[in-house]
């Protein structure tokens, strides 16, 4: 047996689990519960669920963390430069929303 | 400077009964700079963002003797400036659904997640204090699609919840929470390169 075949059976064995197992959901299921669980808007219930999942399955587990660093990036990055200096200020914009509420 | 004071005298006898309410001038200086950053975030376009800043402020010193001082001022301007900044981007139809699926999270046949192995994930520390970085990380989030990238801004990075960025957009919480859901995913695999310490520093 190829090592291809080895790792599709493995993943093959590894999607019948999650799919059939008492308390297991598939990575797909678990991608619909990510935001829910994020706003910690979860049901304990569903909650243990999702993070039993979260235990058994490496790619989850990385792929969570790659997901909140990205937005902890993305967040890190926008609000940097959201304070500009005094000097941003366009005389010739400031003039122009002046002159158009005069008239 | 005689003729600053009297700009500003000039300015004063139209100032509202609420004395907390700052003159034309003086509201159009102290907040021109993060409305043109917002609104240049938000369209992605420095003359669209000063268009959007124009209507915003016209609108808002016309409202101004309405305000009631409920929010702050900024707040309120926030306000009218994502409206205004929004009615644009509607205008131009860049709202609509628009295609994202390339950037999702791929499965294979018994739903199983296909995702490479994490060897390493970069700090975010990492990733700020590089220029380079930054640029990158500036260039993926304007690879999102509009429609799902103003959800991110609104409800990620300006803080709106999700009831106030439905109303804001006119769709429902849910789909709300979906396209929140799918920017956040596809921003997670444009970032890719660089959280794996791929892009070169």
């Amino acid at each position: 047996m190829s090592i291809e075949h080895k790792v599709g059976f493995l993943r093959r064995l590894k999607g019948f689990f999650l799919k059939h197992m008492h308390r297991m959901i598939t990575c797909k299921e678990f991608e619909e519960f990510v935001l829910d669980y994020l706003d910690d808007e979860l049901p304990a219930a569903q909650r243990s669920v999702f993070e039993l999942h979260m235990r058994m399955c490496r790619e989850c587990r990385e792929y969570l963390a790659a997901y909140r660093r990205a937005q902890e990036v993305g967040y890190a990055l926008l609000n940097s430069d959201d304070e500009p200096l005094p000097d941003d200020v366009p005389e010739d914009l400031v003039k122009a929303i002046l002159d158009a509420r005069d008239h | 400077m005689p003729d600053k004071s009297e700009t500003e005298n000039d300015l004063q006898s139209e100032r509202p009964a609420n004395a907390d309410v700052p003159n034309a001038e003086q509201l159009v200086r102290d907040n021109i700079a993060w409305m043109l950053a917002l609104t240049e975030r938000m369209l992605r376009d420095r003359s669209l963002a000063e268009d959007v800043v124009q209507e915003a402020f016209v609108n808002a010193l016309r409202g101004l003797e309405h305000f009631e001082g409920r929010s702050s001022i900024k707040t309120w301007l926030h306000r009218i400036t994502v409206n205004a900044a929004l009615t644009k981007l509607r205008q131009l139809r860049r709202l609509g659904e628009q295609p994202i699926d390339e950037y999702l999270p791929e499965f294979d046949r018994v739903d199983c997640r296909i995702e490479a192995p994490w060897t390493y994930l970069s700090p975010v520390q990492e990733v700020m204090e590089s220029a380079e970085l930054r640029a990158f990380v500036n260039s993926a989030i304007d690879k999102l699609p509009d429609s799902y990238r103003i959800v991110l801004q609104l409800r990620d990075i300006q803080g709106y919840a999700t009831s106030e960025v439905a109303i804001l957009l006119e769709i429902s919480e849910a789909n709300v929470k979906v396209r929140l859901h799918r920017a956040r995913a596809a921003l997670k695999k444009l970032l890719e390169p660089v959280l794996r310490g791929e892009v070169r520093k």
